[in-house]
């Protein structure tokens, strides 16, 4: 069974990835996870200077799925290539450094710094964590302007040679425009989805249960809608696809990648199960088996519509 | 220690006041490698996006073949946990966070402890209490409760050979009031009731914040366990923070067991 998936320049060993922000810098997974098994890392955001994250709670479970509003709480780009890099590059996996900042010389200068320092395989740009406010634009969040998402990304291009995905927030009333900014942009694939904005309220003490009181939805309770919008990027643009959002499974997997992804990432799941990638990748592999497919990169978009 | 997750066989699972349960999973390894103060992280049913997290529960009693977990039910995980039978399997991911440091207790000669358990805040202090007592230290042991029906352990603690000290807060059982009133009246009542004293405390954090201004007072080390919401227990998520002198640090790894000066109480 081939399960190799390229990216831009890059061959991973399968389509299955882990996503920001659930996987720690990988060290926090060494007890669960045989990391060469694994398809690529993506690393927990890093912006150019230490950021201390949103006041607690930053956490809630709602029904199959949990808000969250961590804040990006990172020590900055410098630890990480000190602190954080070496571990990594050790690992027989491919790693993405996912980066992010409020503005396009936030982020040029944060890319810079960990091209210079630590090269990594990958970069993923993250325009679209749900507990920040950037600068860069008129909304809320880059990825929800299709011109500035456009911007600053042609500028990054400029200076990155290694592959660059952009992470995009679901938040929008139409996300294929954003995808083709990406596209547009040079870069190598686009990943969605982000968290979904949402809130939970505690009505006994008339509260909201999060610190900031605006999070961002992960989990199962998200796939329905996830599927839907990487489907709409697949439709929308000619590079790949990486769909995030839900996934718990192998059969999971599949129905991203029939939807037009062309690799995944588990997040929640991680932090429900440490160790569920190989349960995943295991049972991605025998869907496949049982459906005679002998190329994984030949699920991508076969939705039979 | 090597976090693990064990699927492990339930020993036995019984209610033992209003809303309060003991599960006891049958666990070698988390009988060797837990101590007083960690944290198991508990999946209450397999294949299930419905409760999604696992649910944080203190050690309570560390035995030859297992563990016990102290828990109340407060929504439907704890729900569904207080429904399991005897040989039902628990997914128990463990053991988490860094549990009590007892080396300045242990060191000091005719040191003696102060515990104080605010309502199912007694879970982690049991087992701390039981492995006191073994080393010979005396301990006054102060429980705070709603209400006479919700105290628990009061017997068990008092086979160990502690001095119990109990308030609720109407008053059915022991003083009147809370916990930290009690605490405090004891504090206050003689010189050699602070001295060579080490204080271990468990509960809400308005009780915990008092019990650190106490202790400040008096001169009294302190450690608190505290609660958080929290996802993975191992350290990747970084949702459990909580506020300290020296920015935001995180109950799973970090703690939680805290110096008790050592969390920002105003932004607790």
């Amino acid at each position: 069974m081939d399960l190799k998936v390229r990216i831009g320049k890059l061959e991973f060993k399968n389509p299955i990835w882990v996503a920001s922000g659930t996987f720690g810098y990988a060290q926090e997974f060494q007890d669960f996870v045989d990391f060469g098994k694994v398809g690529a890392i993506a690393t927990k955001t890093l912006t150019l200077t230490k950021r201390e994250g949103n006041p607690p709670p930053r956490i809630v479970e709602t029904p199959s799925g949990m808000l969250n509003s961590i804040g990006l709480e990172n020590q900055g780009i410098e630890h990480f290539t000190k602190e954080y890099h070496p571990f990594l590059k050790k690992l027989k996996t491919k790693i993405i450094v996912s980066i992010a900042g409020e503005k396009k010389d936030e982020i040029l200068k944060c890319a810079r710094i960990l091209i210079e320092k630590a090269l990594p395989d990958a970069i993923e740009v993250n325009l679209s964590c749900p507990n920040v406010t950037h600068k860069a634009t008129r909304h809320q969040l880059i990825a929800q302007d299709a011109h500035s998402t456009g911007k600053i990304l042609t500028a990054l291009r400029k200076k990155v040679k290694c592959v660059l995905i952009a992470k995009l927030t679901p938040n929008v009333t139409d996300i294929m425009p954003i995808a083709k900014a990406v596209e547009g942009s040079g870069c190598d694939a686009v990943s969605l989805v982000n968290t979904y904005f949402g809130m939970a309220v505690d009505a006994e003490a008339m509260k909201p249960l999060l610190g900031k009181v605006i999070g961002g939805l992960s989990g199962p309770a998200i796939k329905p809608m996830a599927l839907k919008a990487v489907r709409d990027a697949y439709k929308s643009v000619k590079i790949p696809v990486i769909g995030i959002g839900g996934i718990m499974t192998g059969i999971d997997v599949a129905e991203f990648m029939l939807s037009g992804a062309s690799a995944v990432q588990l997040g929640t799941v991680n932090l429900v199960d440490p160790p569920a990638y190989e349960r995943i990748l295991g049972e991605f592999t025998e869907y496949l088996m049982r459906h005679k497919i002998r190329k994984a990169t030949e699920l991508t978009g076969k939705l039979k519509e | 220690m090597k976090k693990k997750i064990i699927n492990a066989n339930v020993i036995s699972n019984k209610k033992i006041a209003e809303d309060h349960y003991i599960i006891n999973a049958e666990t070698n390894y988390l009988a060797q490698n837990s101590f007083p103060g960690q944290f198991v992280l508990v999946k209450v049913q397999e294949d299930t996006s419905d409760p999604l997290l696992r649910i944080p529960l203190g050690v309570h009693v560390i035995h030859k073949k297992g563990i016990r977990l102290l828990y109340k039910v407060v929504g439907r995980a704890t729900d569904i946990l207080s429904s399991k039978k005897k040989n039902d399997k628990i997914d128990i991911l463990g053991p988490l966070g860094n549990g009590f440091d007892l080396t300045q207790l242990l060191e000091e000669k005719n040191s003696k402890a102060i515990i104080c358990a605010g309502g199912h805040g007694v879970a982690p202090l049991y087992a701390l209490a039981e492995r006191i007592a073994q080393k010979k230290k005396r301990i006054d042991f102060f429980i705070g409760a709603r209400t006479k029906k919700h105290i628990v352990c009061a017997k068990e603690l008092r086979k160990l050979g502690v001095k119990i000290h109990i308030a609720t807060e109407d008053g059915t059982r022991g003083k009147k009031g809370y916990v930290t009133s009690l605490l405090k009246e004891f504090l206050g009542q003689k010189r050699q009731n602070c001295q060579k004293r080490i204080m271990y405390a468990c509960g809400p954090k308005p009780m915990l914040s008092v019990i650190a201004k106490e202790a400040e007072k008096f001169q009294i080390p302190a450690q608190v366990s505290v609660d958080e919401y929290m996802a993975c227990g191992i350290g990747a998520c970084l949702g459990c923070a909580i506020k300290t002198k020296t920015g935001y640090k995180l109950v799973c790894k970090d703690g939680p067991v805290f110096d008790a000066q050592e969390i920002d109480w105003r932004k607790v």
